[in-house]
């Protein structure tokens, strides 16, 4: 094969490849520019005229003000029980040895292979037939619900790699299993349960299928967007969205900054190099803190 | 612990306890799982055998197995069609995303983190307002549509809104991101060295490639399609804000059903048609894509 046209098709994987970036992060590119949009009808489709307006007001349409405030608690509030939940889970899955792993593995994947819609419309039969009223607590209970998969499969993914030896020096150089915890395990842990935090409270806010079905008459951030989307979109919810947008990527860099310093603190232990053992920390740092 | 006899007894029950640990860790998560996932599909599975509506006061369990031929009868396009544009979606995504993934994987160099930042990007900005910033790149004022008018591309009345193509694109776009991330932890994961060897023993790039790369690659490949083909053949945003009225598929039935029509046992015998039609999917491909891809993962654990 001839250099020239080896150096083509190099080019051609290097240009493929932008092309594919660029087409992932152009929606977003619209979404920000168009938060500066100056729309004379009701509908923001196309550049009218630029103004700050609705950044300035992006907190004062009270619908829209609430629809928000509402995602940000509901997603709060289901973060914080399915980390815990499902940390738990990804810690009895790495760390024990039990009858009954295969099925507890399997009712953990098959909420993340069945279609949101399919979701919805399960808990949506539930609570009718319970004649349940729907709100924030069944908001809360399906948000919790498919949050739960996501921070066992990030959790668990990061324990793999997780050096025992570590937590069994401290416990040698005569350490109690609480300060053990407090010292070792908890600060190596911290990235790892930040990511899968994170990722639950991007699921939560982002959520709009299972919270249609679910919701009764409460709004939601995206079910406001949804229902405005037919009158047409106030500007601000652009301004939101990038301020969303800008918040989660501010809080995925402090996760990578987390998980670099757990790192470090983890290769204080000299390496050996012939003897290749499970969880040096030679592993590569896990793919993206959002995980899957 | 002080008194000898006392170590004796605490030790089986020590043991005991120990034993028990897991059981304690697993069991509000997945008792959580049950209640609001197990149930919740038992209950549906009840409503769509129930007769009855809401005018004659409510619905009543009656094993109305004629549900499931009504609902598949009268909307069996809508789900021709939800799999046709979500195996569509997969395809054109894998077509993107092996690549890109290839490209980060081994080209990425110091850019690594950055790249695999703006794959996942999209995830970070609300699933609605993105595919609405698709109806505005795909309006029929928008550039694109007049560009491709110039250019003699699309017909002068022509449209891209509303047609199969920007529905496709759409589910194409907004699954993207599941198809590339386990693409590139599989390559990610690859021992160059066995690449080198095959090159070293006189095999062509391309050869390598095909011979070595890729197989190994597999895992990522079965996961990533499972993950963008799944959560596409259930969609319904899509549909609604890039399609028009052919455009319908399953997911805006089940929706419509459900919230609008409130024929609960007919959306029922959908949303459960869907899922079981979804499961022997995912098993045949499964099968057939051979079952290590999946468990790659607890192959690992196990060694």
């Amino acid at each position: 094969m001839s250099r020239a046209w080896r150096a083509v098709r190099e080019r051609a994987l290097n240009v493929y490849a932008a092309l594919a970036i660029a087409y992932l992060l152009l929606p977003i590119a619209v979404i920000a520019v168009f938060s500066f949009n100056d729309p004379e009808g009701k509908f923001n489709f196309t550049w009218q005229g630029f103004t700050l307006e609705h950044w300035t007001n992006a907190f004062s349409l009270p619908p829209l003000n609430d629809a928000f405030f509402l995602s940000l608690e509901l997603a709060a509030a289901s973060t914080l029980v399915a980390t815990i939940l499902g940390t738990l889970i990804a810690m009895a899955l790495v760390r024990y040895q039990f009858f009954g792993r295969r099925p507890a593995n399997f009712l953990i994947v098959v909420p993340m292979a069945t279609p949101e819609v399919v979701i919805g419309a399960a808990l949506l039969s539930m609570f009718l037939i319970y004649g349940l009223e729907l709100g924030f607590a069944t908001l809360f209970i399906a948000h919790v619900m498919f949050s739960i998969s996501f921070v066992v499969v990030v959790v668990r993914s990061r324990l793999i790699g997780f050096d025992r030896a570590l937590e069994e020096a401290a416990r040698d150089l005569g350490a109690t299993p609480l300060t053990t915890f407090r010292t070792v395990t908890l600060p190596l842990l911290t990235p790892a349960v930040l990511g899968a935090s994170l990722l639950a409270f991007a699921l939560s806010i982002d959520d709009f299928v299972i919270s249609n079905f679910n919701a009764g008459e409460s709004v939601t951030f995206p079910l406001f967007i949804y229902g405005a989307a037919q009158r047409g979109i106030p500007v601000e919810a652009y301004s939101i969205a990038t301020i969303l947008f800008l918040v989660t990527v501010v809080a995925m860099a402090f996760t990578v900054w987390q998980q670099r310093r757990a790192q470090q603190m983890a290769s204080i232990r000299p390496e050996q190099e012939d003897e290749p053992y499970a969880g040096t920390p030679a592993m590569p740092p896990a793919p993206g803190a959002a995980g899957g | 612990m002080t008194s000898p006899k006392g170590r004796d007894r605490s030790a089986p029950r020590g043991a005991l306890r120990r034993r028990a640990i897991p059981y304690f860790l697993l069991g509000p998560g997945l008792i959580w799982l049950l209640l609001f996932f197990v149930v919740p599909l038992y209950f549906m599975g009840r409503l769509s055998l129930e007769s009855g509506s809401l005018e004659t006061g409510g619905f009543e369990f009656t094993w109305e197995w004629s549900n499931y031929g009504h609902a598949l009868g009268d909307y069996q396009d809508r789900f021709v069609r939800s799999f046709f544009f979500a195996g569509s979606a997969t395809v054109i995504a894998l077509l993107i995303a092996y690549p890109l993934a290839y490209a980060i994987a081994f080209r990425g160099g110091r850019w690594k983190n950055a790249l695999l930042f703006a794959v996942v990007a999209p995830f970070f900005t609300t699933y609605l307002i993105r595919t609405l910033a698709w109806q505005t790149i795909l309006s029929d004022d928008s550039p694109v549509v007049s560009t491709m008018q110039t250019l003699g591309l699309l017909g002068d009345g022509g449209r891209l809104l509303a047609t199969d193509g920007a529905v496709i694109a759409g589910l194409t776009y907004n699954f993207l991101p599941f198809m590339v991330l386990p693409i590139y932890a599989s390559l990610e994961r690859i021992d160059v060295r066995l690449i080198e060897a095959a090159r070293d023993l006189y095999s062509s790039a391309r050869t390598a490639f095909w011979r070595v790369t890729l197989p190994l690659s597999a895992p990522g490949v079965v996961a990533g399609t499972l993950l963008t083909f799944i959560p596409a053949s259930g969609d319904y945003i899509n549909a609604e804000f890039l399609g028009g009225t052919n455009q319908a598929m399953i997911g805006n039935v089940i929706q419509s059903l459900y919230l609008n029509l409130r024929d609960f046992p007919s959306a029922a015998a959908l949303s459960f048609t869907l899922m079981a039609v979804i499961l022997i999917a995912v098993f045949i491909y499964i099968r057939f894509a051979g079952s290590e891809a999946l468990m790659g993962e607890e192959a690992e654990k196990a060694k």
